[in-house]
């Protein structure tokens, strides 16, 4: 303890005296005023930008859209979750699939090398995105744990139009972030990359290579903007 | 970065301050400087007892001769007029180092009010006098050197081009990476000289690139850098202090 | 390629290599120029300079408030389950990292970047003890293949092109010789696959540690960051004191200049926030996670109103991207953990004086790196006050203070401020020096190995000043003409 007791102790009797600490003024990184139409154009643009795909659906009829990117991606084994509603929908769309569905919710240590070498995709859901910066706002839960959105070559995050945000800090202000963090908050935008070699951009580099985001539009009449 | 200033309307009179490499190596860079002042109408106040701001002794750390330096120009300049100084290097010493310099000293006040007063030459010219410029010269190609101190200290990346900007024989040639340094940097040349070396050398090459027959500069420590550099290597580009050039091609 | 080791000592030395070496050149040129341009265009429609205000401002608060957010942070890192550690200098928290790995048996550690690991030689450390501590950034696990040390903060690679690693994957993996970045990539992954899963220990540095709520931030684009962090039974991350922030709304203003400053990217594929070790029903993550906190030296820089502004840093880079000294000599040069500006005026705290001399003068003080610095750092007046320390005539509070006071070169500077101050004296002398100048030596190196020598005028401004008023007086005309 005397390392702690010493270090703050030479904090406190600064030579200089105490400091005063400034206000700050958030303005710069909050009221962008988009509408919900500009909130998703540039969500789009921006995670398109990453290399993140976004796929338009309905409410009701998204796992059609699901499936279709399985079976684009020729994805045979997907790990998801069982409580979340996006995966129990996913699970009861996919009953009669191709697509083996396999259970999350068991301790990594019985199935880590599973994991890592026979899950094509992982599916999540998603508590909102950021419009600002193309991103994802994940808290991982028993039911959704955090290797699902990083070990699988393929991510497969579905978000509900009406969730996102305009900035990160609207993100935090808006849904009281400081009330209480989970064990592990994540911002994902776009699948895993590096530019370590010279500069040039690669996917994949130990985490997913591909990352698809299926956009939920609530309402029927809303349909893909780019369909 | 200064914040914005707040220019006065154009003055009778104006105190000049030279800076000792004028002094020294480039007088007519000062005359000429105190002739574009003068035909505006100014009259130009030359304190003789005027020597060296001080720099480069705070560059290189030596403080308390810097101080002793400063402590002498700063009783030049009695008269509320501005202080032009036709070098962004000096003029930023003035300006923004003397407020550091003499903070907590006797000569705080006198620092402060010295320093408010400092103006560049080309900003002068262009915020104060408001120059209009009617160009006589030869066609000619010509690249802009504006010195780190002007550019980022003082923020006056845009004077000195504004002013080349009037003159109609002159075609502005933008250089590669003109916003970088040219390996000057007073004793840095001395001190790390391959690398100011390798750094002029890259200046020099770009500014020929740019296709250039001359390059113009406000700060005569650049001029003496690049300029040395060209002549060198036997070039034939060309440097001059902004305020020969302005004042060749118009008079 | 053979394996050479820099010190700030040769400074000197190893910038005449670098310059001489064109492969590290243009390496160095062609990488900081996209950087510059990446960045410059990710602000184009910010403003910026509020932005930086802001960023400034944020850690000026946390600074000011600095002993109570640690405890502050400790408390509620305790209270998550995170357990706390404190680390007067890098040898100490060497060697509670190595405790903790002790305590599992831990003979492998994977780690996720950290540049406070990397100054305080814990992979060394831990060697010694026979922990194997293997890197899993990429940039990070070349140089480790290649036997070097990071040659930039966040692009620790960036000093290689290529062929050069190509050739180093070659060497020491086994893979194929090859241009192609995906199959490297690829090849990369799968070798680190194997490590993740096998690693004891997780290693991680720090980007943000948020007090009110204590969770650590970590900011990656290539997961393996999140894996580290994840994947072995045990987490340990490992940060200078000065990382601390008040509240969790002061990280986005700081992760959106991180990103940008540093590699022009509007965000970075993974923003990970961890605030707890696995809690009970949940089925993947560490079972433990310890947190170093690690002083250093920093506590020193502290204490000194001009000095604290040093410790704004978190760690972008782009003062190094903008420098023209860096990007000629590259960060190996250097001979530090932290190369470039940041590096020159935080090495001296960390290393001594003594040691780092060269570093303070190693720039022209163009002002290019305090201009791009998100949290406004005046790097310039630090590196000045630097100069000054090294010779004698600062508050003589930095180790090693005066090392570069000479009696000669002191000499001189008082004979300048003698005439300077002497305006007589002045004025005779620039006149004297003018009627010498045929006297006046072509040569006068090392100025002269790249220019050619300045000569003094034949008459001084003073004296042309005083022709001038006469002639005036004479004529009464004011505009005359000099032709």
């Amino acid at each position: 303890m005397s390392a702690r007791n010493n270090i703050l102790q030479r904090l406190r009797e600064r030579l200089d005296g105490p400091l005063s600490a400034p206000e700050s003024d958030f303005a710069v990184v909050t009221n962008r005023g988009w509408g919900p139409e500009e909130r998703l154009a540039r969500f789009e643009r921006l995670i398109g930008s990453v290399h993140g795909e976004v796929v338009h659906a309905s409410r009701e009829s998204w796992t059609t859209a699901l499936a279709e990117v399985l079976a684009d991606k020729g994805v045979r084994r997907l790990a998801l979750g069982k409580e979340h509603p996006v995966a129990a929908e996913a699970r009861r769309a996919l009953a009669d699939a191709e697509v083996e569905l396999v259970d999350v919710d068991r301790e990594i240590e019985t199935w880590q090398q599973e994991q890592f070498e026979t899950v094509d995709a992982g599916l999540t859901s998603t508590l909102g995105a950021i419009a600002e910066t193309g991103s994802l706002w994940l808290w991982p839960t028993p039911d959704e744990p955090r290797l699902i959105s990083l070990v699988p070559s393929l991510h497969i995050a579905v978000l509900d139009a009406e969730t996102l945000e305009d900035t990160f800090f609207d993100v935090v202000e808006k849904h009281g972030w400081a009330k209480g963090m989970p064990t592990n908050a994540l911002l994902i935008s776009g699948p895993s990359k590096t530019a370590d070699i010279e500069q040039t951009l690669a996917y994949g580099v130990h985490g997913p290579r591909e990352l698809v985001v299926l956009v939920r539009h609530a309402g029927t009449t809303q349909e893909s903007p780019d369909a | 970065m200064t914040p914005v200033k707040c220019y006065p309307p154009k003055p009778e009179k104006v105190y000049f301050f030279g800076t000792c490499l004028i002094d020294l190596f480039y007088p007519e860079a000062g005359m000429d400087a105190i002739r574009l002042l003068e035909r505006e109408g100014v009259e130009v106040l030359f304190p003789e007892d005027q020597t060296c701001c001080g720099q480069p002794a705070y560059t290189s750390g030596y403080h308390d001769e810097a101080r002793a330096v400063a402590a002498a120009q700063l009783g030049l300049f009695p008269e509320p007029w501005p202080i032009v100084v036709p070098s962004g290097s000096c003029g930023g010493m003035m300006r923004k180092h003397y407020p550091q310099l003499f903070a907590g000293t006797d000569l705080e006040a006198q620092a402060n009010d010295v320093a408010g007063r400092i103006h560049e030459l080309t900003e002068f010219l262009v915020h104060v006098c408001h120059l209009q410029l009617e160009d006589r010269g030869e066609p000619e190609k010509v690249a802009m050197h504006t010195s780190c101190s002007a550019r980022r200290e003082m923020g006056l990346a845009e004077t000195g081009p504004a002013l080349l900007g009037q003159l109609g024989g002159v075609e502005l040639v933008e250089q590669e990476r003109a916003a970088e340094c040219c390996g000057f940097g007073g004793t840095f040349s001395v001190r790390h000289p391959e690398i100011s070396g390798a750094m002029v050398d890259d200046k020099a090459k770009a500014i020929e690139a740019a296709g250039a027959a001359r390059f113009v500069t406000s700060d005569c420590g650049c001029m003496m850098n690049i300029g040395g550099r060209f002549e060198q290597q036997k070039k034939a580009v060309k440097g001059e202090h902004i305020a020969s050039y302005l004042w060749r091609r118009t008079s | 390629m053979s394996v050479q080791t820099f010190t700030p000592r040769e400074f000197h030395r190893q910038a005449h290599d670098a310059l001489g070496n064109p492969q590290i050149r243009a390496n160095f040129r062609k990488a900081m120029d996209g950087l510059m341009t990446k960045r410059r265009d990710v602000f184009s429609d910010w403003d910026l300079e509020t932005l930086r205000e802001l960023g400034a401002n944020i850690r000026l608060r946390a600074l000011a408030k600095l002993p109570d957010l640690l405890e502050q942070l400790e408390a509620n890192c305790e209270a998550n389950g995170i357990r706390v550690h404190w680390a007067e200098d890098g040898d100490e928290a060497c060697r509670i990292i190595r405790g903790i790995c002790d305590s599992h048996g831990a003979r492998s550690v994977i780690k996720g970047k950290s540049m406070v690991s990397e100054e305080m030689h814990l992979n060394a450390h831990l060697e010694e003890a026979g922990i194997e501590a293997l890197e899993s950034d990429l940039g990070e696990y070349l140089v480790q293949l290649n036997e070097q040390t990071p040659s930039h903060i966040i692009m620790p690679a960036i000093h290689l092109n290529t062929d050069e690693i190509s050739e180093i994957l070659h060497d020491k993996t086994g893979t194929e010789r090859s241009r192609d970045v995906d199959y490297m990539t690829a090849a990369a992954r799968a070798q680190l696959r194997e490590r993740f899963m096998a690693a004891d220990v997780g290693v991680s540095g720090v980007n943000f540690a948020v007090a009110e709520t204590g969770t650590l931030c970590l900011v990656e684009n290539e997961g393996n960051g999140r894996m580290t962090t994840t994947v072995p039974p045990v987490h340990i991350a490992v940060t200078g004191i000065e990382k601390v922030v008040e509240h969790l709304r002061d990280v986005p203003p700081l992760y959106a200049l991180l990103t940008r400053s540093a590699t022009g990217q509007h965000v970075t594929t993974y923003f990970n926030m961890i605030s707890s070790p696995r809690k009970e029903g949940e089925h993947d993550g560490p079972k433990e996670v310890h947190l170093v906190l690690v002083d250093s030296g920093r506590s020193r820089i502290y204490q000194d109103d001009e000095l604290l502004d040093t410790l704004r840093c978190i760690r972008c880079g782009a003062c190094m991207n903008h420098c023209p000294v860096y990007t000629r000599v590259g960060g190996h040069t250097y001979g530090t953990t932290y190369p470039g500006p940041i590096g020159s005026i935080l090495s001296p705290h960390l290393m001594g004086l003594e040691e780092t001399k060269d570093l303070p003068t190693a720039s022209s003080l163009c002002g290019a790196c305090g201009e791009v610095c998100p949290v406004k750092i005046p790097i310039p007046d630090l590196l000045v006050r630097l100069r000054r320390e090294s010779v004698g005539e600062g508050r003589g509070n930095v180790a090693g203070a005066g090392v570069k006071r000479t009696r000669k070169e002191a000499a001189a500077w008082k004979g300048f401020e003698w005439m300077a101050t002497h305006p007589g004296v002045w004025r005779s002398g620039t006149a004297l020096a003018g009627k010498l100048q045929a006297l006046m030596p072509a040569k006068l190196a090392p100025w002269t190995d790249y220019r050619t020598a300045p000569k003094p005028a034949r008459a001084s401004l003073h004296a042309l000043v005083k022709q001038h008023r006469r002639r005036q007086q004479t004529d009464g005309s004011e505009g005359e003409n000099r032709s």
